[in-house]
């Protein structure tokens, strides 16, 4: 038995991420059982020189009724329209920049107030959970959006492995800082590294995915290999990209885009129609692929996925908390 | 071996020659049309048409900025007889821009298009320079020119108010890079000085 996998559910798991587990293994049947099981049991330090090999490009991923029926962004599109600084300013830019970027090998630290910081590669991520397919619309802050078939698997498996302390009440991540490799972190665009933040709750919400790849593949470089947040209600500039590091912290922590510009970016950055921003439209937006004549589409308030997450702000005024 | 020289092409001829400059100034636009017949207008092409068509309108703008300092600095006339094409390609480009937004991004939705350039000061810069442009020109023929003498003169300076106007659009719109806004603001700040200094000398030589 992998002893990762003996932890007793600590407090800070919620229940509906141990009722939507249970959930979607009810739903998957006998086959997924199976191979959970299998892949849970399947000892971590019992890597072989085998298993460390390069991945082959395509993942075995469950799929999920998440996003069923949305029609996809194209492959293409998805994979040559990136806002991803660190390969150039240009959205046009990372599929080029990226090419070479290397992901392997990969570790990922967790720190901060956790019971013990630990490393974790990202072959040993894959493990963590059973990968699961996840259709997720995507809304950018400039006021376009996308529809795209993630690969991943719950943050909140992650965060349960790490074992943060009761103190931890955000997530920082942190993003590769590599100047070699990334071309964009010689132009001071940003303080590199990039950094992103979730409160706990919005970190452990089910919704929440650790992305490694998209289209049944592994993640291409361009959209933030190896490794990525996906916060689905957010806006897009919430999904860090090839993370380094989760540091859980007692105070809210400061992201790149609020030193940047508090005013235009806040902490929470929840996709709002009613909370315009200086630049662009907000209450509309333009889905990508949807062709030169097609009209804008009204932009839903947390980007159409109020049930699953509206509860956590409650009480919160979100115009001011924006 | 004779040497390389520019006369030789006439590159002179060739620059003020108004065929020539009228079929480069087109170009932008046919390759917009090239790419979008091949589906090469980015994944986001409307933004893409708007962004090109915006970069052309400032571009052209700042070449038409530069004709009457070259008469100043260096005593070339012939450049002069572009001013009214160059302006004209200004205005075309502009309203290529504009038609973009209201048509293929708004869908001419006048609600949204009102709201959008309320609350987005970089969309009301560039309402209001576009909306200066319209005068220009309308009154860019000859019978015009006769007609308003000195006033036109005077109301054909609002092209400095226009360039002004439409560097600080592009400047607002962009996220985080502004290199290629603040290219455009420093070459606009030279011409406009070139032309602030050359008053001044004449200030300096007419008697008193």
């Amino acid at each position: 038995m992998n002893p990762e996998n003996d932890i007793a559910p600590s407090d800070i798991t919620p229940r509906e991420v141990f009722e939507s587990r249970r959930d979607f293994i009810k739903k998957a049947g006998v086959g997924l059982i199976a191979s959970t099981a299998l892949l849970l049991n399947c000892p971590i330090s019992a890597a072989t020189p085998k298993n460390t090999n390069l991945p082959s490009r395509k993942l075995k991923a469950i799929s999920t009724a998440y996003g069923r029926g949305e029609k996809l962004t194209s492959y293409e599109d998805v994979t040559s329209y990136n806002n991803f600084y660190e390969f150039g300013s240009d959205k046009s830019e990372p599929v080029i920049n990226a090419k070479l970027f290397k992901t392997q090998p990969w570790t990922l630290t967790v720190e901060g107030e956790v019971r013990k910081n630990k490393t974790i590669a990202i072959e040993d991520i894959l493990k963590l959970a059973p990968l699961e397919e996840r259709i997720y619309r995507m809304r950018c802050v400039e006021g376009w959006s996308m529809v795209i078939p993630w690969v991943g698997l719950p943050l909140s498996e992650l965060i349960k492995w790490a074992e943060p302390t009761g103190n931890a009440k955000y997530v920082e991540f942190i993003s590769l800082e590599d100047k070699q490799q990334m071309p964009g972190q010689n132009i001071p665009l940003i303080d590199w590294p990039y950094t992103e933040g979730l409160r706990m709750d919005e970190a452990m919400n089910p919704l929440t995915i650790l992305a490694v790849g998209l289209y049944g593949e592994v993640l291409p470089n361009q959209n933030g290999a190896p490794l990525r947040l996906v916060v689905p209600w957010k806006y897009g500039f919430k999904g860090a990209k090839s993370i380094v590091s989760v540091r859980f912290t007692e105070k809210q922590p400061v992201s790149s885009w609020m030193k940047i510009s508090p005013k235009e970016y806040g902490f929470y950055a929840n996709v709002n129609p009613n909370v315009e921003h200086p630049r662009w439209s907000q209450s509309t937006e333009r889905r990508i692929g949807s062709g030169l004549f097609s009209s804008r589409i009204k932009t839903q308030m947390f980007n159409g996925y109020a049930d699953q997450v509206g509860h956590m702000y409650s009480g919160v005024d979100l115009k001011r908390n924006f | 071996m004779r040497a390389f020289s520019l006369k030789s092409i006439n590159l002179d001829g060739y620059l003020t020659n108004k065929v020539f400059v009228f079929s480069i100034a087109i170009l932008p636009f046919l390759r917009l049309f090239y790419l979008a017949h091949n589906n090469k207008l980015t994944a986001h092409p409307i933004e893409y048409l708007e962004h090109s068509t915006g970069f052309w309108t400032l571009t052209i703008l700042l070449v038409l900025l530069f004709l009457t300092p070259i008469r100043q600095l260096f005593k070339l006339n012939k450049q002069i007889r572009l001013r009214r094409m160059l302006g004209l390609f200004v205005f075309f480009y502009a309203f290529l821009h504009v038609a973009t937004y209201l048509w293929l991004d708004y869908d001419f939705n006048y609600d949204e298009i009102a709201k959008d350039v309320i609350k987005h000061p970089r969309i009301l810069v560039g309402f209001i320079a576009f909306v200066l442009l319209l005068p220009l020109a309308a009154t860019s023929n000859n019978a015009s020119i006769k007609r308003l003498g000195a006033d036109w003169v005077k109301l054909h300076k609002l092209v400095y108010l226009v360039a002004i106007l439409a560097v600080t659009h592009f400047w607002m719109l962009v996220k985080r890079d502004v290199s290629e806004p603040m290219v455009f603001a420093i070459v606009l700040f030279l011409l406009l000085a070139v032309r602030v200094y050359f008053k001044f000398l004449a200030k300096l030589a007419r008697p008193s």
